[in-house]
């Protein structure tokens, strides 16, 4: 008879956990700083901020400010950014049947960068909070590239999706190069430039959560809608139409809702490698290979994930900051290896 | 199920046809032909999964006029090597054969898991339903394989080559399976197949494709001809009776059906016979 656990979905208590860790990590990284805050001041303050709900809290406004305009705006973003990219590297993962796919693989990564130096360079604007130019610049860079290496791979041939997989590096490659003819015409930009590339969550404010919260949200929510589908798809194409699943225009939706969450969330923090290999490998040496389970803990953890890493990167050259690109990139590097040995058993 | 001017084009390649062929319910057809023929593309076009032209009816009704689920509930597909992920349960994977009677967003429910397990049951997997498919043996693989397509409970089996991984004792294994559940559900099977005496022993109809083309059609006695056989596969083979039953066997430029044969000098030529005589 059937097992009173659902074998494919994720049980309740799973995503309970995932959630509470989620949590706890969010509370610790607005709590944790140069000026180390109280867990019950920061509850107070929180509450205190809600609709319809006053709090007397007897913190300090210049804390509270510290709390709901420095802190949390940052440590929210961070984890958008991170709920994204994971959620985006899982759903990649599934679309190409290729387990060391990213989301920055069709070139998302290349088309931002492009738009950020096009913008630094031949507008003369500079890097900021009050620069939504350059943020929109970056996430049409994005947009641009994934169209044109989709436009250019699907193609040729629409099936295995490798010929898409191939023109993505090549768009990221033409990308690469254009950007280094641009930074070599001038040279004051390319400081600039580079510390978008590592990531700047640390100008983070409301308009860069503003900007990203509904395309993330858009994004994570038709990704994980499309899980039971990416689950088919793992069995090659022809086994998922002969179950129902129009392969095609699922790859074709699952990359555009990828696309647009990893474009906006790459304009407003610049290039977060990792995030989108380390936790759904991680989730899946505990949850198994179904997507119904990767992708809705995948767009959980990814938020602790990226907080833990950006509480990381502000505090451990305090008052120095590390950009989080490296912190990812450093802990990620080691793990990306490990996993690529892990992986020489049994695959194509 | 009904097919009538079926074509696959490839860009200015005529892949297959045009092809027309009728199958009954409960029938088992085997399609054949040299690498290349075509089988797949036919098997391919005929379960909706190749954009082809002409018309395929399934039951009556017009495979296009058909959403993507309905004919997903009504034809059951199995690759020749299936691709597994790594870490998938055999509960799961058959349990993925429910998906076309799932709305968007739903879950399972009891009566999906009823014929998940009774499909298990069905084919002796109930005991492997935790064990992970990529660990299976072959044999047992390739029921974990029917087993997902069972699930989709189709009048239309469509087999690729379901028995080109397995030694003999598993071809068996898994063909007699097919039959007995083909009595049992009164299930059609369309199957591409290479191994021709296997396939003049399992199903009732022979289709023999080569370029695309169907060059023979019938019993396997009027397909399983010497002459065919040499016409389009370029084999040299004999196809004999033994206990009723056809046999296709291959044989060598001397005549004997095969090396066991007691050693005769060959009258025929004189290199095979100097080949013969030589000492070892």
């Amino acid at each position: 008879m059937a097992s009173t656990r659902h074998p494919t979905r994720p049980p309740a208590s799973w995503l309970a956990a995932a959630a509470a860790a989620a949590l706890a990590v969010l509370a610790a990284a607005v709590a944790i700083g140069p000026i180390s805050l109280p867990f019950s001041d920061v509850a107070a303050v929180l509450v205190d901020r809600l609709p319809l709900v006053s709090v007397d809290h007897g913190v300090a406004p210049v804390t509270a400010a510290i709390i709901t305009e420095v802190r949390l705006p940052r440590v929210i973003l961070a984890g958008l950014v991170g709920s994204v990219l994971a959620t985006a590297g899982t759903a990649f993962q599934a679309t190409f049947r290729n387990p060391l796919a990213d989301p920055y693989l069709l070139g998302a990564a290349g088309g931002a960068g492009l738009g950020v130096t096009v913008a630094l360079t031949e507008t003369g604007g500079s890097l900021g909070t009050a620069n939504p130019g350059v943020t929109m610049a970056a996430f049409a860079g994005a947009l641009l590239a994934v169209a044109l290496a989709y436009a250019l791979g699907s193609s040729a041939d629409g099936r295995s999706g490798a010929s898409l997989i191939l023109a993505g590096v090549a768009v990221a490659a033409l990308f690469a190069a254009l950007q280094t003819l641009l930074l070599q015409r001038d040279d004051e930009a390319v400081r600039d430039v580079y510390a978008w590339l590592l990531g700047r969550l640390n100008v983070a404010g409301w308009d860069e959560v503003r900007l990203l919260a509904p395309s993330a949200a858009v994004a994570v929510g038709a990704m994980v809608g499309a899980a039971r589908r990416l689950d088919l798809l793992a069995l090659g194409d022809d086994e998922a139409e002969s179950l129902g699943v129009n392969a095609a225009r699922l790859r074709l939706g699952v990359i555009g809702a990828a696309t647009l969450g990893t474009a906006a969330a790459v304009a407003v923090s610049g290039l977060i490698g990792f995030v989108g290999i380390i936790v759904p490998h991680a989730i899946r040496l505990r949850a198994g290979p179904s997507y119904r389970r990767l992708l809705p803990l995948a767009a959980i953890l990814g938020v602790p994930f990226l907080c833990g890493a950006d509480l990381l990167a502000r505090t451990l050259l305090a008052p120095a900051e590390i950009p989080i690109g490296v912190v990812t990139a450093v802990v990620g590097a080691p793990f990306f290896l490990a996993l690529l040995r892990a992986n020489r058993v049994g695959r194509a | 199920m009904y097919a009538t001017d079926l074509r696959v084009v490839a860009g200015d390649a005529t892949l297959l046809g045009p092809v027309a062929l009728t199958v009954g319910a409960g029938d088992w057809v085997n399609v054949i032909g040299p690498n290349g023929a075509g089988k797949t593309t036919l098997l391919r076009a005929l379960g909706g999964l190749a954009d082809f032209a002409g018309r395929v009816d399934h039951h009556g009704k017009p495979l296009e006029a058909l959403s993507r689920r309905e004919r997903a509930r009504g034809v059951g597909f199995v690759a020749q090597s299936p691709t597994i992920p790594a870490g998938l349960t055999v509960e799961q994977y058959v349990l993925f054969g429910r998906a076309p009677y799932l709305r968007p967003l739903a879950a399972e429910g009891p009566y999906d898991f009823e014929v998940v397990a009774r499909t298990l049951a069905e084919l002796g997997l109930a005991g492997l339903s935790e064990r992970e498919v990529q660990t299976l043996s072959g044999g047992e693989r390739q029921r974990a394989a029917l087993a997902r397509a069972l699930a989709q409970e189709p009048r239309l089996l469509l087999l690729d080559e379901p028995t080109s991984a397995l030694d003999i004792g598993h071809q068996q294994e898994v063909l007699e399976l097919v039959d007995r559940l083909r009595r049992d559900i009164g299930l059609t099977v369309i199957s591409t197949m290479h191994d021709l005496t296997l396939a003049a022993r399992y199903g009732d109809h022979i289709v023999m494709l080569a370029s695309g083309q169907v060059v023979a059609s019938g019993p396997p006695v009027q397909v399983l001809t010497g002459p065919h056989l040499a016409a389009h596969y370029g084999a040299r083979v004999d196809v004999i009776t033994h206990r009723g039953q056809l046999a296709v066997v291959p044989i060598r430029e001397d005549g004997t059906p095969s090396s066991l044969s007691a050693p005769q000098p060959s009258p025929r030529t004189k290199e095979h016979r100097d080949a013969r005589t030589q000492p070892r």
